[in-house]
């Protein structure tokens, strides 16, 4: 098995509060990681850290092999890394097809084409993904209009316009209800087996994270406390102690 | 010595006078986001105003101050009466439209002012009591500036009192910081935004009275003081009073002492500081990053689609009827659709930054009149033909564009569009001030088309091929992978990012194509009037182009050229008439009201379907 | 809402109908004069000079109008803007069928209705503006300008003011083409009568938008013995209470261009600076026949008192009508040919359009200004005929650049 993803002893600080602290992971091809923990455990700024959304204090992230510390996202989607958003982020004033037809045109570097038409280019692969991700009936929508868990479909979409190796999906299914959130993630499995792509996403739903995660991580305040198989973290009581305790107060919530 | 401290002093009191004007705009932006153009006529109100109170006022030496307040009150009601009768139709509509309004009432304001407060300059009373001079080590100053200085300060300390000691001031600062906050916490956001408009107003008729006693009262001051008052929003940071503060102090202290070094400067100091500012500090000097963005909705950019057979069918007849215009229409006619080819093509190049590119510019007319000036001084100094010139003056533009356009895309919403303003007033000032080149503001005289293109006839058939050719290139480029790419760009910053896309060297194309196309328009103008001056591009050139695309509307293609066309045949119907500008300015606020989508987008409205391509429901 | 809706399409119908409309043009028994001015901004000057030409074409036309036919004018806006006066110009000549253009008041304007005149071969008279350049430098056939120019302005003033012994002189000007050629002509002068001045501050605020108090205060930092001041409207008005109340001007002497006309000296009221030097317009002092008639018909007309723009006015239509007496032809080069040399009595004296360069040699009146009731006057003023301040023939030719 190939690492794609290598993250050695990373950190960042925001005004003296160290939100990542010396983390270490990896991540193979055709797996599918999860990353866990509660509120303010550090995922979002571990995730942004990977996208090149944020810079790292210290520490080193290796994607197939190079070193990406500092670049910006957009070089590192060129490495071949997609992305979906926690609040969706598509184009409003463009049909899902067109979402989907951007991305190809960036990945064939044609942007700065002024003599086609838009129209006629990429169709068939658009098309092809849209339907792998079953938004083709729906290409002709315009996004601004689509209901939120078809938005989470597009970006899928459109995350996977560039062949990626590497996905990288934060909270994919928040928003969504349960039947959807399940079929989101059986697509995503079956994509991951089918093109051997390693998925690191981060997920609040512990049901969707068990069910379907090859592997998960488990952060608090900022620090790695757990990783292994689902089975191995649902056994472990430092993440117990973490995750019980808030479901023991939600469920009093719920009582009360 | 002596003089030192009173040059300082001076300084400091004109930086009074400029934070007085601008603290209520700030505030008005920072909650509302409006950006209020009328601002300077709520100001030259509160001039007039005031003036003539303590003139009836019978309270003796109370009377210059209760005048002040009481003229300050007034125009803080007018505010009101304008936030509630005019802008709350408005704030559903794109932010753009708000624009649109404001401008309108300037030429409302201006008219009604002429009429109720008459024409004559009116110099203004001094201050009772404070009416002399004191000795600084040998040097007079006013005592009106040193109680200028004073006044500036309390005021400067009530707002803060006001905003952080206050409930109020509270939810001011976090509708100012975060909007979506705000509406979540339940507060009751249409009463918040008309007491800050009434505050803003209030402010500004306080400044216009609070400034008589060191000038006085006239038509001019809207427009004079409009300027130097975003200048200082900006540079101070949009929303932001001590910043307000700060960048009044920074300007008219570097102006007082700036027309010690280079008397000649007084031009473009302003505006000089404020691209400096703006290149180090994006967001002024306390601005808050996002503060000043424009935000597009699915309401503004529905899908683009192209043409469908029927409407190719209705474009087809329309060009047939430009074409055949001369053969039934009056030479003065030839001439007007000659200038509304020409300003179509230079507001679809602005709309082309605007709507696709989702950066608005206060500055388009320094790539007209870029286009104009690089073709006459073309001929004027090489004896270029008129066909190389209009070659030539377009590619000139798109160098300066390119220029200009790598400092302001690093900018986004309203300080990318006041980068452009400062900008375009630096070239204009380099302009107006260089004679022995430029010609300054006697403007370069006699370029003519070439022999074979004077005939009116050919002249006319000529701007139709290069008019109608930019426009629809331009139309082109919105379908295109570039076009498209522009429209992602707007739409999502944070998603172009993450699919690989140069987001700044896109917007930095644009520059370049929008001044390349405007510049051909500016330069087909030149030889359609025989003469240019700095006027095109000036300020209020700027704002034309800026209603014209407005006017039109911002969502759809042919907003443009039907906005161009609407303005000047607007502008040449009533311009007959005393008082037009009353009437325009009505007509312009009618029309927000009326349908914020701008004409365009209203016919695609209600005649849209009869055009469409019936492929899925229209958003 | 439907209503509103409906109201708008009505409204754009309206708004595309004149589209369509065929050119036409009536052959009616007038006389029509295309005559352009800023009417919508700088209404102080504007609306007297206004009232000017309003006065002298009902004088003609009850006289029974020119040659049989009476004079009717068409009067636009230019809103200030070259671009605009073009195509006002265009549509008038095109489309109004006018003989010829009249009017403008900024320089700029001016100089794009010049050169409109030359191309389209349109008989121009300037009215108010002031540039040299429009009759020298950029003059043409077909344009001619009525009022004193700034350099013979500057020149008039120039000669009284080397009777001053000033020696250390600062100017104040707009920053702009007037303000700098005024600057230029009268240093020029001043300097030609009197070598022994030097020039040791020059300060160039923008226009209407002086910064009253530091640039007083770096004209005064210079120690002058005299000021040479330019400016206009508003700034004048500041620049008079700053200096005042900063005591520039104690022990200082100011000679002041256009300051004494009454659009600029009687919004100062009772702060009107006194013994100032300025060119100006004295009419409540003026006592010949010709201008009695013209002061007690404008007074019965509009219920006010003249001011210099309404002579400018009342001089240009008069100029027209003279002009069509004496041509007997509305054909331009006809008209233009009359033009040159024209000569006639207006009410503050006589006037000829020279024939070198299309100059006309109405004058300006020169005094020192005073206070008299409150109000700013002109005393000690006398009338200096336009035709000794204008260069030699041999200077013109070379100005013209033929």
């Amino acid at each position: 098995m190939t690492t794609i993803l290598s993250i050695h002893r990373l950190s960042k600080s925001f005004e003296g509060i160290r939100a990542v602290n010396n983390i270490s992971f990896d991540l193979n091809e055709g797996e599918l990681l999860a990353m866990i923990g509660p509120n303010g455990a550090g995922k979002s700024t571990c995730f942004n850290l990977i996208n090149g959304q944020l810079v790292p204090d210290s520490g080193s992230i290796v994607i197939f092999g190079k070193k990406i510390n500092g670049l910006k996202p957009r070089h590192i989607w060129r490495l071949g890394v997609g992305r979906t958003f926690q609040i969706t982020s598509t184009f409003i004033s463009m049909t899902v097809l067109e979402n989907v037809q951007m991305a190809l045109l960036s990945h064939h570097g044609r942007t700065l084409n002024v003599v086609r038409k838009v129209q006629n280019l990429f169709m068939d692969e658009s098309i092809e993904l849209l339907e792998r991700v079953g938004m083709a009936d729906q290409q002709d929508r315009a996004c601004g209009t689509l209901a939120y868990g078809d938005l989470k479909r597009v970006e899928l979409a459109v995350a996977l316009a560039n062949n990626p190796k590497l996905l990288l999906m934060d909270e994919p299914t928040a928003g969504m209800g349960p039947k959807e959130r399940s079929r989101l993630m059986e697509l995503t499995a079956e994509i991951v087996q089918t093109h051997r792509i390693g998925v690191l996403f981060t997920e609040h739903d512990m049901e969707v994270v068990f069910k379907h995660a090859d592997r998960i991580i488990v952060l608090n305040q900022g620090k790695l406390v757990a990783q292994g198989c689902p089975e191995d973290v649902r056994r472990d009581t430092g993440v117990q102690e973490i995750y019980l305790g808030r479901e023991e107060a939600a469920r009093l919530e719920k009582i009360i | 010595m002596g003089f030192l401290i009173v040059q300082f002093l001076t300084g400091l009191s004109d930086a009074s006078g400029l934070f007085l004007v601008a603290c209520g705009l700030s505030l008005i932006f920072g909650v509302s986001r409006i950006v209020n153009f009328a601002h300077g006529s709520f100001y030259m109100v509160g001039a007039y105003l005031a003036y003539y109170l303590i003139g009836y006022l019978p309270l003796g030496g109370l009377s210059f101050w209760a005048s002040i307040l009481i003229s300050g009150l007034i125009v803080g009601l007018i505010g009101i009466l304008v936030e509630v009768l005019l802008l709350k139709r408005l704030y559903r509509s794109p932010e753009l439209f708000l624009l649109m309004g404001t401008f309108g009432l300037i030429l409302v304001i201006q008219d009604l002012s002429r009429w109720l407060f008459g024409s004559e300059d009116l110099l203004g009373p001094r201050c009772p009591g404070l009416d002399g001079s004191i000795d600084i080590l040998g040097t007079l100053l006013p005592q009106y500036d040193l109680a200028l200085i004073i006044i500036a300060l309390l005021i400067l300390l009530a707002i803060w009192l006001l905003l952080n000691r206050t409930r109020w001031g509270i939810l001011v600062r976090a509708a100012t910081e975060d909007r979506e906050m705000l509406a979540a916490l339940g507060v009751n956001q249409s009463l918040l935004f008309t007491s800050v408009f009434f505050l803003g107003s209030f402010l500004a008729g306080l400044g216009g009275a609070l400034q008589l006693p060191k000038g006085g009262a006239d038509l001019l001051m809207d427009l004079n003081v409009i300027a130097g008052a975003f200048v200082v929003v900006v540079v101070g940071g949009m929303g932001s009073i001590l910043g307000a503060y700060l960048a009044a102090l920074l300007i008219g202290e570097l102006s007082a002492f700036g027309v010690l070094v280079l008397p000649q400067s007084t031009l473009v100091m302003m505006f000089l500081i404020m691209a400096v500012v703006l290149i180090i500090r994006p967001y002024g000097l306390f601005g808050k990053g996002k503060s000043g963005e424009y935000e597009y909705d699915e309401k503004t950019s529905a899908p683009i689609q192209p043409a469908s057979e029927r409407l190719k069918l209705a474009g087809l007849g329309l060009l047939l009827l430009v074409l055949l215009m001369p053969l039934f229409a009056g030479d003065f006619q030839l001439v007007l659709m000659i200038e509304i080819a020409i300003l179509a093509l230079s507001s679809m190049s602005l709309y082309f930054m605007m709507g696709p590119g989702g950066m608005i510019s206060f500055g388009h007319a320094v790539f007209f009149g870029g286009g104009a000036y690089a073709a006459a001084l073309l001929v004027h100094h090489l004896n270029t033909p008129m066909e190389l010139a209009l070659f030539f003056a377009p590619l000139l533009v798109g160098l300066l564009a390119l220029i200009i356009g790598w400092f302001c895309v690093r900018l986004s919403g309203v300080y990318l569009a006041m980068l452009t303003l400062a900008f375009a007033q630096i070239c204009w000032s380099i302009v107006f001030q260089w004679s022995a080149f430029t010609g300054g503001d006697d403007g370069l005289l006699s370029i003519w088309p070439s022999d074979w293109a004077s005939n009116r006839i050919v002249f006319y058939y000529l701007t139709m091929t290069l008019c109608i050719g930019g426009i629809l290139i331009l139309r082109h480029l919105v379908f295109t992978p570039f076009g498209y790419t522009l429209r992602a760009c707007r739409d999502s910053a944070l998603r172009v990012d993450s699919i690989g896309i140069n987001l700044k060297r896109h917007q930095w194309f644009t520059f370049a194509l929008t001044g390349f196309f405007a510049g051909l328009a500016g330069s087909i103008y030149v030889f359609s009037k025989g003469s240019v001056f700095p006027d095109e591009m000036a300020i209020p050139r700027s704002f034309d182009f800026l209603l014209m695309v407005l006017l039109g509307g911002i969502e759809a293609l042919s907003g443009p050229v039907i906005g161009s066309a609407a303005f000047i045949w607007l502008h040449d119907l009533i311009s007959r008439i005393h008082f037009w500008q009353l009437i325009l300015g009505s007509i312009f606020i009618f029309l927000v009201v009326a349908f914020p989508r701008g004409i365009a987008g209203f016919l695609d409205n209600r005649f849209g379907r009869i055009f469409s391509n019936h492929i899925g429901p229209r958003a | 809402m439907r209503f509103v809706r409906r109201l708008v399409v009505f409204f754009t119908l309206i708004l595309f109908l004149p589209f369509f409309y065929p050119a036409f043009s009536d052959a009616a028994d007038t006389i029509k004069i295309g005559e352009i001015n800023t009417y919508s901004k700088l209404t102080n000057f504007t609306f007297p000079y206004r009232n000017g030409w309003q006065l002298a074409l009902e004088e003609i036309n009850t006289a029974g109008g020119v040659n049989g036919k009476k004079l009717e004018v068409i009067s636009r806006d230019d809103d200030g803007k070259p671009g605009q006066a073009v195509k006002i110009a265009e549509e008038l000549v095109r489309k109004d069928k006018v003989i010829l253009l009249m009017g403008s008041f900024f320089s700029h304007v001016g100089l794009a209705l010049t050169d409109f005149a030359k191309r389209n071969k349109v008989l121009y008279i300037a009215a108010e503006p002031l540039s040299d350049a429009l009759v020298w430098a950029k003059g043409n056939r077909y344009t001619f300008r009525l009022r004193p120019s700034t350099y013979m302005q500057a020149a008039m003033l120039a000669e009284k003011a080397a009777e001053n012994p000033a020696r250390r002189w600062a100017t104040i000007a707009p920053n702009y083409a007037y303000g700098k050629d005024a600057v230029k002509s009268f240093k020029k002068i001043l300097k030609a009568k009197r070598p022994d001045v030097e020039f040791v501050a020059e300060q160039w605020p923008a226009l209407f938008k002086i910064n009253a108090g530091s640039e007083i205060q770096s004209l005064a930092n210079s120690k002058p013995e005299a000021i040479y001041n330019v400016t206009f409207g508003g700034d004048l008005a500041k620049f008079v209470r700053e200096g005042n109340l900063r005591g520039i001007f104690k022990d200082v002497f100011v000679v002041s261009l256009l300051t004494g006309e009454p659009e600029y000296l009687d919004p100062l009221k009772k702060e009107a600076p006194e013994g100032w030097l300025v060119t100006g317009y004295p009419w409540y002092d003026i006592k010949t026949p010709a201008h009695d008639k013209f002061l007690a018909a404008y007074q019965n007309k509009f219920d006010a008192t003249p001011r210099n723009g309404s002579v400018v006015g009342y001089n240009v239509m008069m100029t027209v009508a003279h002009m069509l007496k004496k041509s007997g032809s509305t054909d331009t080069e006809k008209m233009v040919d009359a033009m040159e040399g024209l000569a006639f009595e207006s009410p503050i004296g006589p006037v000829t359009y020279r024939k070198i360069d299309h100059q006309s040699t109405m004058g300006a009146y020169v005094g020192y200004t005073a206070q008299k009731e409150g109000k700013g006057i002109m005393v000690e003023w006398q009338y200096m005929d336009g035709k000794d301040y204008l260069p030699g023939d041999e200077e013109v030719r070379k100005l013209r650049g033929k």
